[in-house]
């Protein structure tokens, strides 16, 4: 029987690992990830599980050490946020180009510098071209269950990639919230057994692993990749299929919120949509048809939905929560360029909000579907939500 | 027992070596010499060894996409992470024995690392490797600088050398610093087997080698293999350096276990590490300079306290392990 429980994010992630009891995890606790994995180790020491756990000496280790597990064909997962996660990065794209099916949720935090401890998306813009999967978790419900999709969707033979399950930073993570837990044994047969084709254990056939890859194979080699994510794209619908007939719960690339009849319509990502859901309401209540849209699935980025859900609409405010210095903020860039071809491009607007972990109130959200409803929109400028002048 | 060349030949006869022909090494290189004994080792002990190379001369050279020359698993990830990445084969192994994912009880991990990716970049998931006590054996291919690169210095390259980063020119004499002393470095940790080698001598390799994979934890061999090219020497010439290493000091013959030291080689006699030192042409331009003699006798006075240091370590630990478990 599913289970309603109430604890923070970070314990429903970990609780998703519990039950998932992959082969191995390594991981190094860096703050508001830390959580996850002691909860892992409690469960470990505890004999809940029987992972067998690396408490690695730095993040680059723990990525480097997933890596070898996986190859040796272990169901392999670790978990990070901000710095360490940029401490990861080399072997983060390694992981992605070697094809290994590693999850890894992600406590959305800002990267340094200057340090900073709390929310923002930098981290997970860090690594939007590493070829990873990145979905994206509004709340502890989400978090869970993507948690559970993803080792799904990371093994699919037509995929083999990682996933990053992102949420947010002490929001999330230490947030306690209630939400239903699947029974351990639907989680087990959802997941199933991993069969890893071409393991490294495998001393009958011997793999090399990681050749040195020229300019003879190395762009072809990329382009596999990119087929892959082609192929997440394609086979996402289905896990979520699957995944909606055990749990009762609708996935889609795309949570939308009263868009239908909406003209104007904001985008945003994780637990401020949250927020904007609580503003919509009010704001309807006031006679104004707005909406919301968002995006779970962040990589492979779904422009067609996106599209879809956008065109003909008045206005599109989008909200980041990461800045790319010099460009426009990754998401903003992202929707602008899936609405080129639209039938009747909404006016558009780009607002940074939340950096560093910057409280997001209800208001900064009603003062940016301000501009939109005054039509004060401009496609070039990027404003801020709470910044000091 | 120790391995010996009867097995070794026998093993060969019926299999492939594991570390085979066709890779890219230069002519005289030493580090293959490395790779094709441990794993032969390995494999006339029965064991299966599953290899992991950081980058370097041994990597690119081996393994050129759709080649390679490894005739057993192996994984390369990157330049400074090869000993992480062993720590996660290797954990990933005995979560799938315990499982009963995986059957085959014989499978050893050996890492190998030249010495740009041990005594630098690689240095601290060496460390932490080892300090979490994973059973694998890491194989140090010590060439005493980047020479995959093109001779640039690293922490190993001994005081005087010349190299692209810190040459030798009319105002400094190239590297102003010893070299590390890596294996005490790695004997620190203690819970740990370390051996030092030679190229010159691959039946003691081959030994060390056995009692590495035999022990059960981290070990640590570095065998001092010369690269031909950057050290400036003849390319058959590789064995007789290391041999002349030995004989002078530069590179004494030792091993590490929990605590207890034995030197491994107690040569009657030694030579000037004079002899060493210019037989290679790597010191040349130093040999030309007014301070050439300073150096050399810093290096003298150096090597000697090494191993005065290292026969009063093998008294004081004489059946005095540190520990009884890793």
């Amino acid at each position: 029987m599913p289970n309603r429980v109430s604890l923070t994010g970070a314990a429903a992630v970990s609780q998703a690992m519990r039950q998932i009891n992959p082969d191995v995890v390594a991981a190094y606790p860096i703050t508001p990830q830390t959580p996850v994995v002691e909860y892992y180790a409690q469960y470990v020491a505890d004999g809940l599980v029987d992972t067998c756990m690396i408490p690695v000496e730095s993040e680059h280790s723990a990525m480097s050490a997933v890596v070898g597990s996986a190859a040796a064909g272990a169901r392999t997962m670790t978990a990070t946020a901000a710095n360490g996660l940029a401490l990861m990065v080399e072997i983060v794209y390694i992981a992605a180009s070697y094809r290994l099916p590693i999850v890894m949720p992600i406590v959305n935090r800002a990267l340094s510098g200057p340090i900073n401890i709390h929310c923002d998306h930098s981290d997970a813009m860090l690594v939007r071209d590493s070829g990873w999967i990145q979905l994206m978790a509004e709340d502890h419900q989400e978090a869970y269950d993507m948690t559970i999709m993803a080792t799904k969707i990371a093994e699919h033979e037509d995929v083999l990639l990682p996933v990053m399950v992102n949420f947010d930073g002490f929001i999330t993570s230490h947030g306690v919230d209630v939400f239903e837990m699947l029974d351990d044994e639907v989680v087990k047969e959802f997941v199933g057994e991993w069969v890893p084709k071409y393991p490294l254990l495998n001393t009958e056939k011997p793999i090399t692993h990681g050749s040195l890859d020229l300019f003879d194979w190395y762009f072809e080699h990329h382009r596999q990749q990119e087929e892959a994510m082609e192929q997440a794209y394609k086979n996402l619908p289905a896990v979520f299929e699957a995944f909606e007939k055990l749990s009762g719960r609708n996935y889609d690339f795309l949570d939308l919120y009263k868009t239908e009849d909406a003209d104007h319509v904001m985008i945003v990502m994780n637990s401020t949509a949250s927020t904007a859901k609580f503003v919509i309401d009010e704001l309807r209540e006031q006679g104004l048809k707005v909406g919301l849209v968002k995006p779970r699935v962040f990589t492979p980025f779904p422009k067609k939905e996106l599209k879809a859900a956008l065109d003909g609409k008045q206005s599109v405010v989008v909200l980041d929560r990461a800045m790319s210095f010099g460009k426009e903020a990754p998401l903003y860039s992202l929707v602008k360029s899936a609405l080129y071809d639209a039938v009747s491009r909404p006016q558009l607007g780009s607002f940074v909000y939340g950096l560093g972990g910057r409280d997001t109130t209800p208001e900064q959200l009603k003062e940016a579907f301000s501009y939109a409803v005054e039509g004060k929109l401009s496609l070039d400028k990027q404003l801020y939500l709470g910044l000091r002048d | 027992m120790p391995v010996n060349i009867k097995q070794l030949v026998e093993y060969v006869e019926k299999n492939d070596w594991p570390f085979t022909q066709g890779h890219r090494l230069c002519p005289g290189c030493n580090a293959p010499l490395a790779a094709k004994w441990a794993t032969l080792t390995a494999k006339a002990l029965g064991y299966e060894p599953v290899v992991g190379a950081s980058t370097g001369c041994l990597e690119v050279s081996t393994t050129i996409y759709p080649f390679s020359s490894w005739n057993i698993p192996y994984i390369h990830n990157a330049f400074e992470n090869v000993a992480a990445t062993m720590t996660g084969a290797e954990t990933a192994y005995r979560s799938l024995l315990n499982r009963g994912k995986v059957k085959n009880d014989k499978v050893k991990f050996i890492a190998f690392g030249g010495d740009g990716g041990t005594y630098d970049i690689g240095l601290q998931s060496l460390s932490g490797a080892i300090e979490r006590g994973h059973d694998f054996v890491y194989i140090l291919y010590d060439n005493e600088g980047y020479m995959n690169t093109g001779n640039q210095r690293s922490g190993s390259t001994p005081t005087g050398a010349d190299s692209t980063t810190e040459p030798v020119g009319k105002a400094i004499s190239g590297k102003l610093q010893l070299k590390k002393s890596i294996l005490d470095i790695i004997a620190g940790h203690e819970g740990v087997y370390a051996a030092s080698a030679v190229t010159s001598e691959p039946l003691d390799f081959m030994k060390k080698m056995e009692k590495a994979l035999e022990f059960k934890g981290p070990a640590f061999i570095s065998i001092l293999a010369p690269c031909v090219r950057f050290w400036r020497i003849p390319e058959s010439s590789g064995p007789a350096a290391t041999k002349l290493a030995v004989e002078t000091k530069y590179w004494p013959l030792w091993e590490y276990e929990k605590g207890v030291y034995t030197v491994t080689k107690k040569p009657k006699n030694f030579k000037p590490v004079k002899e060493y030192i210019t037989s290679l042409g790597r010191f040349n331009k130093l040999m030309k300079r007014p301070d050439a003699n300073e150096v050399l006798e810093e290096l003298q006075t150096y090597v000697d306290a090494k191993w005065e240091r290292l026969l009063a370590l093998e008294e004081i630990s004489k059946g005095k392990p540190l520990r009884n478990k890793i």
